[in-house]
């Protein structure tokens, strides 16, 4: 097996990247497109004559694993031998339908068509060897490499069928035969990323990483308020500094914003280090418009005042109003958790190049469309002339799925003549990023005298994403449905709201995006209404999730709601990752002691079932985290030692939330821009060990890449309470425990 | 006229002495292994050897460099065979995969002076590199793997 990223210059478009006389199938289903020899059964696979297979990773690979698992679901159904595969990076092309990796969607959205793509070459090679044979194409079967008549024990290598295969019209859907899961040779097994040497041997090509011959290095002061413009701007210093090509303005981009590029005031130099050093010697006047006087501080309380009134509407059953009226026990609380930046530990870097009305660009991308969109926009080219190469991925996180960053490369390429290289630094990272959202929430719960919820009252406050298309936009839409509208608790008088906020900075999604907020406030009101009662608090959550059942969110009250048969809310599975994560953590035998305990949350997102256990130890102010057990039901897993490792490392991005990232601004301006002020779980910091214990299950397979971050930062502040009895209401948790 | 070793060839640099060993490595040599995180030595992604010594090459002036060894990703193993290197494919250590140079790197300088390294020694030399992806816990096992210490 082998992979490549490529250098492969313009050579890598499709009929490039098989050779003559290789099997290529334009979609599953429809009869091949011929790149001469080549046979390419599908858009996501070739068969070389020498029997190499070639499969296009169509998704971005920024640590998920997806490289590797979605070739393994074609080669799985073709049979081919993985020794004999190669991962070939897609160019951005919509003929691969979506390649926007975010959502944890890449498994979810492409597992049944990329089934489809390896079994049709499959039987199609089974066809070429019946026809060579002269037998019944039943009695032929597909395996590792070699189609084999068993009668006889004949085998035909899968190279030497690639020309009558591919000369062959595709079978229809009916005559294609998919496998039953006792016989898959790949998906479910542990099989090492493709990437796997490259990277340990420094080899392995990123966006920061790639270059084009005669390429000059760009540093870009981007306006430092959103919405601010030029008054004035000095260069004469910054042109002095040796090394130092031009200075390029760059048009201010004009809301909505969107994916467009900020503009401001670039230095070209002959490399990364000299344009850094230019940039500083720009001497620049901004008129910061409106939103200078964005205090992140102001804006924290005002979004806390806005969750206590009356909100939209977005979920009702019963009346909350007259249940609260009795006069009966109610409890309420209100959460806040604050801006965030993506800080993906490769920045935001591109190199493009325009030449002859169009650009070619190499970059870590999460949407390659999305930047043949962007980059055609800015420099006014067709979008089909945006040649977009996606390199490795260092780190993602939501915030490369935004292009601006290659529209910069791309318009200054136009401007100067030559190949950029554009690479933000971390500061431009934290700065212009697309923040998560900071939120307010309110919770109120009427409870009978066993402590149940008979009314239930919550309500988020964030500037939406939606500003991203209209700046005025206060309000969630669908970020309502993550984690919010969703609350699986049965309880018979239900209010879902959403109050208004307006964004200063531009929003972006962050991975798991608004579930980091919501399951927040639901688990961490969930414990407080179980402390108040005195139950224990697994018990207690799995009373409030209820008898085993599917949700029919329409029936219950949800504006808009969509049940999905494909993947329909099955309460019995968020129990059952309940019941896992207890056990698993030795909950039961495990009592609280002072300063040391247990905390549980739970939570669907990406349509996969998750609950998370925190051990916790708390010292004064310090808090240790020795053990964290993750439970996750995300339906069919393809590469379960990758799935461990997305739950891994969601231990250590949710640790990251509860204990210490806040973005905060004043002036409009944003206060952090390195890892100083900024700070991410470091080694010591992060659970010391998190054990992943994935659920084998026959459902359609779920995401995987976001769902394990939303439960661990209520699992950590449960298991504070727990231990200290400091209830935490607000994250990050820094400082509060001193 | 700057003279130094790196990965045991001779290098020449004439430039601006004040920029960082980083730029130098990755524009200059295309030597891309070595990579940028922060630019002020906060998260250790731009680790190599100075004359066998972890240092961020984001905080190393060429003019610091004259007449030394400098070792990076490439350049510490031959054929990739680094006993840590090889850990890490046993462990399946990398997600994203960036931030896996400097943490060889500076576990590779680590298991030269204390070849049996504690947790804690491992915790204290380990945290000043970042890893966002949270591979934290298999850096951890990899490295007690390449030491032969209990994991």
């Amino acid at each position: 097996m082998t992979a490549t990223v490529g250098n492969v210059s313009r050579r890598g478009f499709l009929g490039h990247i098989f050779s003559a006389g290789a099997l290529v199938i334009a979609s599953p289903l429809v009869p091949k497109v011929k790149a001469a020899g080549t046979w390419q059964p599908s858009v996501y696979l070739g068969i070389e004559p020498d029997g190499t297979v070639k499969i296009v990773a169509h998704r971005s690979e920024m640590g998920t694993g997806c490289r590797t698992g979605l070739p393994m679901i074609v080669a799985d159904e073709l049979e081919a031998d993985w020794a004999r595969v190669e991962v070939v990076q897609a160019l951005g092309d919509a003929k691969y339908g979506s390649q926007d990796t975010d959502g944890s969607c890449s498994v979810r959205d492409f597992y049944d068509r990329l089934r489809a793509a390896g079994a049709t070459a499959r039987t199609m090679l089974e066809n070429a060897a019946a026809t060579k044979w002269g037998v019944s194409p039943e009695e032929c079967r597909g395996q590792n490499h070699f189609v084999v008549h068993a009668k006889t024990g004949r085998k035909l290598a899968y190279g030497g069928l690639v020309e009558s295969a591919s000369a062959a019209t595709a079978p229809q859907q009916g005559a294609v035969r998919l496998k039953t899961p006792d016989q898959f040779r790949y998906i479910g097994k542990e099989i090492a990323i493709v990437d796997l040497k490259p990277i340990v041997t420094g080899r392995a090509t990123f966006g920061i990483d790639a270059r084009m011959p005669g390429m000059v290095y760009a540093a870009i002061e981007r306006p430092p308020v959103m919405g601010a413009t030029l008054k004035n701007c000095d260069d004469a210093e910054a042109k002095q500094v040796k090394g130092v090509e031009r200075i390029v303005m760059l048009d201010l981009a004009k809301p909505p914003y969107g994916f467009k590029p900020l503009g401001g005031a670039a230095v070209v130099a002959n490399n990364s280090w000299t344009a850094l050093q230019g940039r500083k010697k720009l001497k620049i006047e901004w008129d910061l418009g409106e939103h200078a006087a964005y205090d992140s501080a102001d804006y924290k309380q005002a979004m806390l005042d806005t969750a206590r009134k009356p909100g939209r509407v977005a979920r009702e059953m019963g009346s909350v109003d007259t249940e609260f009226a009795r006069g009966g026990k109610t409890l309420e609380a209100a959460y806040y958790t604050p801006m965030l930046a993506h800080a993906a530990m490769e920045p935001l870097a591109a190199v493009a190049e325009f030449k002859d009305g169009k650009v070619v660009t190499w970059t870590c991308t999460q949407n390659p469309q999305a930047v043949q969109d962007t980059v055609a926009k800015a420099v006014g080219i067709k979008k089909e002339d945006v040649e977009c190469h996606v390199t490795l991925l260092g780190g993602g996180f939501g915030r490369k799925s935004k292009p601006d960053y290659v529209a910069e490369a791309a318009l200054l390429s136009k401007q100067v003549g030559k190949p950029v290289k554009i690479v933000w630094s971390r500061e431009d990272d934290v700065h212009f990023d697309y923040f998560h959202s900071p939120a307010a929430l309110y919770m109120k719960a009427a409870v009978d005298d066993k402590g149940h919820p008979t009314a239930w009252l919550q309500r988020s406050v964030f500037p939406p994403i939606g500003m991203q298309g209209n700046p005025n936009e206060e309000y969630g839409g669908f970020q309502l449905s993550m984690g919010w509208t969703d609350i699986p608790y049965p309880i018979p008088n239900l209010r879902v709201e959403n109050g208004p906020a307006k964004a200063h900075v531009r929003i972006g999604w962050l991975r798991s995006v608004s579930n980091i907020y919501h399951a927040f406030g639901v688990q961490t009101f969930t414990d407080e209404l179980a402390a108040a009662a005195g139950r224990d608090r697994v018990e207690y959550l799995l009373e409030l999730i209820g008898q085993p059942r599917t949700i029919d969110f329409a029936q219950e009250g949800m504006k808009s709601a969509r049940n999905d048969p494909k993947f329909p809310f099955d309460t019995a599975r968020l129990r059952n990752v309940v019941e896992l994560a207890a056990q698993k953590s030795g909950w039961s035998n495990k009592k609280a002691a002072p300063g040391r305990a247990l905390g549980i949350a739970a939570h669907r997102s990406f349509l996969t079932y998750v609950a998370a256990v925190a051990e916790v130890e708390v010292h004064g102010s310090e808090i240790r985290i020795p053990r964290v057990d993750i439970a996750v039901d995300a339906g069919r897993i393809i590469n379960p030692d990758r799935v461990k490792s997305q739950f891994e490392g969601a231990a250590v991005f949710g640790t990251s939330i509860a204990l210490m990232s806040e973005i905060t601004a004043a002036g409009g301006r944003i206060q952090q821009s390195n890892f100083d002020r900024y700070p991410v779980a470091r080694m010591n910091q992060a659970p010391f060990e998190t054990h992943v214990h994935i659920v084998t299950s026959d459902a359609a397979p779920a995401g995987v890449g976001e769902p394990g971050v939303p439960p661990i930062a209520p699992a950590i502040c449960n298991a504070i309470f727990a231990a200290t009895g400091k209830r935490i209401r607000e994250l990050p948790i820094k400082g509060q425990l001193s | 006229m700057i003279q130094l070793t790196i990965n045991g060839k001779p290098a020449r640099f004439d430039g601006d002495p004040d920029m960082p060993l980083l730029w130098y490595l990755r524009d200059d040599l295309a030597l891309t292994g070595t990579k940028f995180g922060c630019g002020l030595g906060l998260c250790g992604a731009c680790t190599v050897h100075l004359n066998g010594e972890a240092a961020r090459s984001c905080q190393t002036p060429m003019r610091v460099t004259a007449g030394k060894r400098i070792t990076t990703i490439e350049g510490l193993s031959a054929t990739g065979e680094h006993p840590l290197q090889k850990a890490w494919e046993q462990c399946n250590v990398p997600q994203c995969g960036y931030c896996q140079s400097g943490q060889i790197m500076q576990a590779a300088a680590m298991l030269k002076t204390k070849p049996h390294p504690t947790d804690q020694d491992i915790d204290s030399t380990m945290q000043g590199n970042i890893c966002r992806c949270g591979t934290y816990q298999r850096i951890r096992q990899a490295i007690k793997m390449a030491a032969g210490v209990q994991a």
